[in-house]
């Protein structure tokens, strides 16, 4: 922190603000100075700083000076006179919208500025919102949902007509998602209805801040990139960070590491407070179990994840806030819910068990440590199995030299698009044209073909479907005047319930009750959470489970609850549940593959590992930084073939899809494969390195990017994976609506399945708008279909085989993972036959 | 075709002593009389969603209309019994395209064709040739759109729709969830047959009582064929596997 109170000439603060920064001893930074100049200046800015570097304040401060400035408010007759809106906050939580309210209230009352500030989100009162229409406050803090909200009802030209300033928090966090894509076209609505209006983001360090500087301001299409101001705030002191070392075995896969259970204890008990990230869900009920399994010290330690109920979630927090006190913690075992939030003061060391998976993901989550910038946060690296000690090795490396991997900004998705256009139809009629110019100043759509803009506002006014039967029931209409119009105030009505672009999976309530008796109560029982229901659908009464860091026995099912029991004592049979579970990032990717390529670089790596890459180079060889090796070899009554493509489990998972069809057709007769973040193995009852070495099939004809053509198109046909896609598609672009709360009893036999509609939709219409915004998500999400297609094409021509007569010490990991992931898609229909034959002949004996 | 052949990848079942083919396509084929039945085909779903703002695609119909064209073509059926909510809403016979309407009428010619009303078209006015009635009694079999309660003498012999039965199984890796007929012996609920009608799980409380647990047999529609699966196998309706042997508790 800089302390030289007349460095600066031209006196950069009015008095009122420098004399509150003197009685402070401080001085306005460098980057919060370059900030009020861009306000000044009325431009837009993107601030690039760690956390601690007083972020909030330097957003918001060019606002307070203007708005302090501003002349006293004239009264009108009626009383009060209106004003709009001058500064707008967006925050991607609603918890950190209250928080930072909290901080940006005290300097105001500090120096007596009348400049009223308020919050809205989910969660406050409607007539405090039907107020804040009439009479709005100065500054505004919320959410990006109710900006599109604000944004679609009659009163948004009052409110946001003389915006001043908009602010983005963790803009980062918010671009890359569609949530981002919202946000992108509502801004460019704000600028619309106030055409100086400048936006300012906070971001994190992310590996491309031009392209999030190019978001915030209007772009040309056709023309060069336009970008605002960039400030960067100097980095702190670099991290600490630390990669476990255990005596123990280093295990050869699983993602428990519970080896290292004792030496986290440890960690702990060092540590004032301590964050443990882990990457699923899953993973933390069992991390925490096992902690406390192990926790001789008494240390006092919670659990937090997304899926617990709302209240115990907020519990932890508070108890968070009290850091390492009376009422505090010593560690909380947290997922990715924590990675954004309020700041917590005590929380001096991160660990995180298992690999991070990024490199910016782990400086994200570095970060939650120990907010000085005069000191350096500390983590503890702790790798659950062998390969993921090497990408811990690869994310420390990368966090030193302070390497970005954040993903880069895609193009706007299409059924966003279309709860934007319906919502600016129930703003205001609207002329296409002049909608098609204000999407296209957004970042995210400024390639967006007219045709295409023309289909989305098709397929929101009569579905968009060939057979154009739906014209009487038209949600919006092109009237005499050249303007869409809402047909109808249901219309409206339809799209306030489903603006936003989160989609929950269907949940159900997990309900404790007590059925020592062996019969379930009518009521009553502890609510504990929440979980996805396809989970509870895999489940037989009397299976158990982890959850809320207990053992539970499924009961039943009823409506929207699933009723459990404690089990204390039994064995979880279940071993896991959906999480999220985040790929590998392709930096990462490469920096292991480099260390693996590299055995000078062993230096660094513990003794066993580096015995077992010792070990591969001696009986097959190490994959080369640039090729694919494909080892295959024998084993049992089975021929394995692994290939190591390092791409993220989601493409292996995809790739092993393709695959397995593609060897199907060359009669290799493929009996299955399992997919893990560094690599895909497939067995098969052929001897598939004769085979290859036959040249049928040659290995670059295998893996020829040929196979995202038919071959997928062939297994999306089938895949459970699009249809969970396509779902949210259709709920946010509105084809379907969201069910609300007390809405789940009204049958699901009657509410329109998404699957039903998407086998009907295919069959008839496969290039329709949705099912093309579909496969554009499916590219990204649950199959990265891209990130194999770039791999494919980078291979090309570089593939290696290597037959060997047994296992490598490489395969020995992936080869432990069969039979414990579940394998998603399309054997369904066999093994249903299989069942079916196999319980009738049991049934019938 | 003899009473005793089953047609391709049907199931077997029998309701009060009636030999009844479940068919892939959700359709039961009574071979004795010639009888094809049918279940919930909630035509014009999609323009009924579509009045209400859902623009659900308005292909459903047509691709309903597809299923039964190919089991009326394959089977020659003397008589079709649709077993009521054949349309989504009581308006839906007026919204039938030209098209449609034809197609249903080239189907009853030459045979005889009869609605069953629903809860949903109970109040339909248009013409859409057929006979209509309530319920429907047949030899030994009963045809009515809701089940009887479980333990009247109505049930006996009867067949209903309604419920949308489904059921999902345990697999080697996860679980599968189908259409299905659930029989168990006495009566038999179908299938919905409509493209875009959902199914309602077996274990969930509209079915409780209503089939006898031990006997009950769920016929699930796989892609080319009908598989047949015990009670037990069926998840959330199964005995329970902790020792003790009872059933799950009904409500």
């Amino acid at each position: 922190m800089t302390t030289s109170p007349n460095a600066s000439p031209p006196p950069i603060l009015p008095d009122r603000f420098a004399t509150w920064f003197a009685a402070r001893g401080w001085s306005p930074r460098p980057h919060q100075a370059a900030l009020l100049a861009a306000g000044r200046e009325g431009r837009s800015v993107l601030l690039v700083a760690p956390t601690g570097a007083g972020k909030t304040l330097a957003g918001f401060l060019p606002s307070l000076v203007d708005l302090a400035a501003r002349p006293l408010m004239v009264a009108s007759g009626r009383g009060v006179a209106r004003r709009g809106i001058h500064t707008l906050y967006v925050s991607p939580l609603k918890a950190l919208a209250v928080d930072v309210a909290r901080n940006v209230e005290r300097p105001i009352a500090e120096m007596g500025l009348e400049i009223s500030l308020e919050t809205r989100t989910g969660d406050t009162p409607a007539h405090k919102r039907q107020r804040q229409k009439i009479a709005p406050p100065d500054i505004l803090m919320t959410t990006p949902e109710q900006v599109a909200l604000l944004l679609g009802s009659r009163e948004a030209p009052d409110l946001f007509g003389s915006l001043d300033t908009v602010i983005f928090d963790e803009l980062h966090a918010l671009v890359t998602s569609k949530r981002g894509d919202l946000l992108a076209l509502d801004l460019a609505r704000l600028r619309r209805l106030s055409p100086s209006l400048r936006a300012v983001g906070l971001s994190a360090t992310v590996a491309d801040p031009h392209e999030l500087a190019a978001w915030l301001v209007t772009q040309t299409p056709g023309a060069a990139r336009a970008e605002a101001d960039l400030v960067t705030a100097p980095a702190g002191v670099p991290a600490i960070v630390e990669i476990l070392e255990p005596e123990a075995r280093i295990p050869w896969s699983g993602h428990l590491a519970r080896h290292a259970i004792p030496a986290v204890l440890e960690a702990i008990a060092r540590a004032r407070t301590s964050i443990v990230f882990v990457n699923t869900r899953a993973q933390a009920e069992l991390v925490f179990q096992d902690l406390w399994a192990a926790n001789d010290q008494g240390l006092r330690i919670a659990l937090h994840h997304g899926s617990l109920d709302v209240a115990q979630r907020r519990k932890v927090e508070a108890a968070m806030a009290a850091g390492g006190g009376p009422a505090g913690l010593d560690a909380v075992v947290a997922t990715s819910t924590l990675d954004l939030g309020i700041d917590w003061g005590d929380v001096d060391l991160v660990i995180h068990v298992g690999a991070p998976k990024g490199a910016s993901r782990l400086a994200q989550r570095i970060g939650r440590s120990n907010h000085r910038l005069d000191e350096p946060s500390r983590a503890l690296l702790v790798p659950a199995n062998r390969f993921e000690v090497l990408e811990c090795l690869a994310a420390r490396e990368a966090n030193a030299e302070g390497t970005q991997d954040t993903p880069p900004i895609r193009a706007g998705a299409l059924d966003v698009l279309a709860q934007h256009v319906l919502g600016c139809a129930v703003a205001a009629p609207f002329a296409a044209d002049e909608l098609f110019a204000e999407v296209t100043s957004a970042l995210p759509y400024r390639a967006l073909a007219r045709e295409t803009f023309d289909r989305v506002v098709d397929f929101v006014a009569t579905g968009g479907y060939a057979l154009r039967v739906y014209e009487r029931w038209a949600k919006i209409r092109l009237t005499k005047d050249g303007l869409w119009r809402v047909s109808n105030p249901q219309i409206a009505q339809q799209w306030r319930l489903n603006v936003g672009t989160i989609v929950e999976m269907p949940m159900v309530k997990v309900r404790l009750i007590s059925d020592a008796k062996g019969r379930i109560p009518r009521w009553g029982g502890k609510l504990l959470g929440e979980m996805e229901a396809y989970f509870f659908e895999t489940l037989t009464s009397g299976d158990t489970f982890l959850f809320g860091g207990e053992v539970l026995r499924f009961v039943a099912l009823r409506e929207t609850e699933a009723l459990v029991a404690r089990a204390p004592g039994r064995d979880p049979r279940i071993p896991s549940y959906w999480g999220g579970k985040f790929p590998l990032s392709t930096h990462l990717a490469e920096r292991v593959r480099g260390l693996l390529a590299d055995p000078d670089h062993w230096r660094v790596l513990p003794a066993q590992v580096r015995e077992w890459l010792e070990l591969q180079r001696a009986h097959s060889r190490l994959p080369g930084r640039t090729e694919l090796m494909v080892e295959t070899f024998p084993r049992g009554d089975r021929h394995y073939m692994v290939v190591y493509a390092f791409e993220g489990r989601l493409a292996h998972q995809t790739l092993g899809m393709l695959l397995t069809r593609r060897m199907e057709r060359a009669g290799l007769r493929p009996l299955g494969f399992v997919a893990n973040d560094y690599c895909l193995g497939v067995w098969a009852a052929t001897d598939l390195g004769a085979a290859l070495a036959r040249r049928r099939p040659a290995l670059d004809a295998l893996f020829d990017e040929d196979m995202l053509g038919d071959d997928l198109e062939a297994w999306l046909d089938e895949s459970a994976l699009l249809k969970r896609t396509f779902r949210n598609c259709a709920i946010i672009a509105g084809l379907i609506e969201r069910r609300h709360p007390g809405q789940e009893k009204s049958g699901r036999q009657m509410t329109a399945s998404t699957d039903l509609v998407f086998d009907v939709l295919r069959s008839h219409e496969p290039d329709h708008i949705l099912l093309q915004a579909t496969r554009a998500d499916a590219a990204h999400g649950l199959l990265d279909v891209r990130r194999l297609a770039d791999m494919l094409a980078r291979v090309k021509g570089r593939i290696r085989h290597v037959a060997l007569d047994r296992i490598s010490p490489l395969a020995v990991p992936i080869l432990t993972e069969i039979g414990r992931e579940p394998v998603p898609g399309t054997a369904g229909e066999e093994m249903l036959a299989e069942a079916a034959e196999a319980l009738m002949a049991e049934a019938t004996a | 075709m003899t009473s005793e052949t089953i047609p391709l990848g049907g199931s077997r079942f029998e309701v009060n002593g009636e030999v009844l083919v479940g068919l892939p396509s959700g359709a039961a084929w009574w071979p004795a009389t010639r009888t094809l039945i049918v279940a919930d085909m909630h035509f014009e779903k999609g323009s009924s969603f579509a009045r209400r703002g859902s623009l659900l695609p308005p292909f459903d119909t047509s691709a309903t209309l597809s299923r039964l064209e190919a089991d009326v073509a394959a089977l020659a059926p003397a008589r079709v019994i649709s077993l009521g909510d054949a349309f989504h809403d009581p308006f839906g016979p007026e919204r039938l395209e030209p098209g449609a309407r034809a197609r249903l009428a080239a189907l009853q010619s030459g045979r005889e064709w009869l609605w069953i009303d629903g809860n949903h078209d109970a109040a339909t006015v248009a013409e859409i040739g057929g006979e209509r009635a309530s319920e429907a009694a047949i030899g030994a079999l009963v045809f009515r759109h809701e089940p009887a309660p479980g333990d009247t003498l109505a049930a006996i012999g009867e067949l209903a729709g309604h419920l949308h039965p489904a059921a999902r199984v345990r697999v080697a890796s996860g679980s599968v969830r189908r259409h299905c007929f659930a029989t168990d012996g006495r009566r038999a609920i179908l299938p919905a047959y409509g493209s875009l009608a959902g199914g309602l799980d077996l274990a969930a409380p509209a079915f409780a009582g209503l089939f006898a647990a031990e006997r009950l047999v769920a016929h699930l529609l796989g892609d080319a064929r009908v598989h047949a699966m015990p009670a037990r196998a069926i998840v959330g309706f199964g005995i329970s596997r902790d020792g003790t042997g009872r059933r799950r508790a009904s409500r």
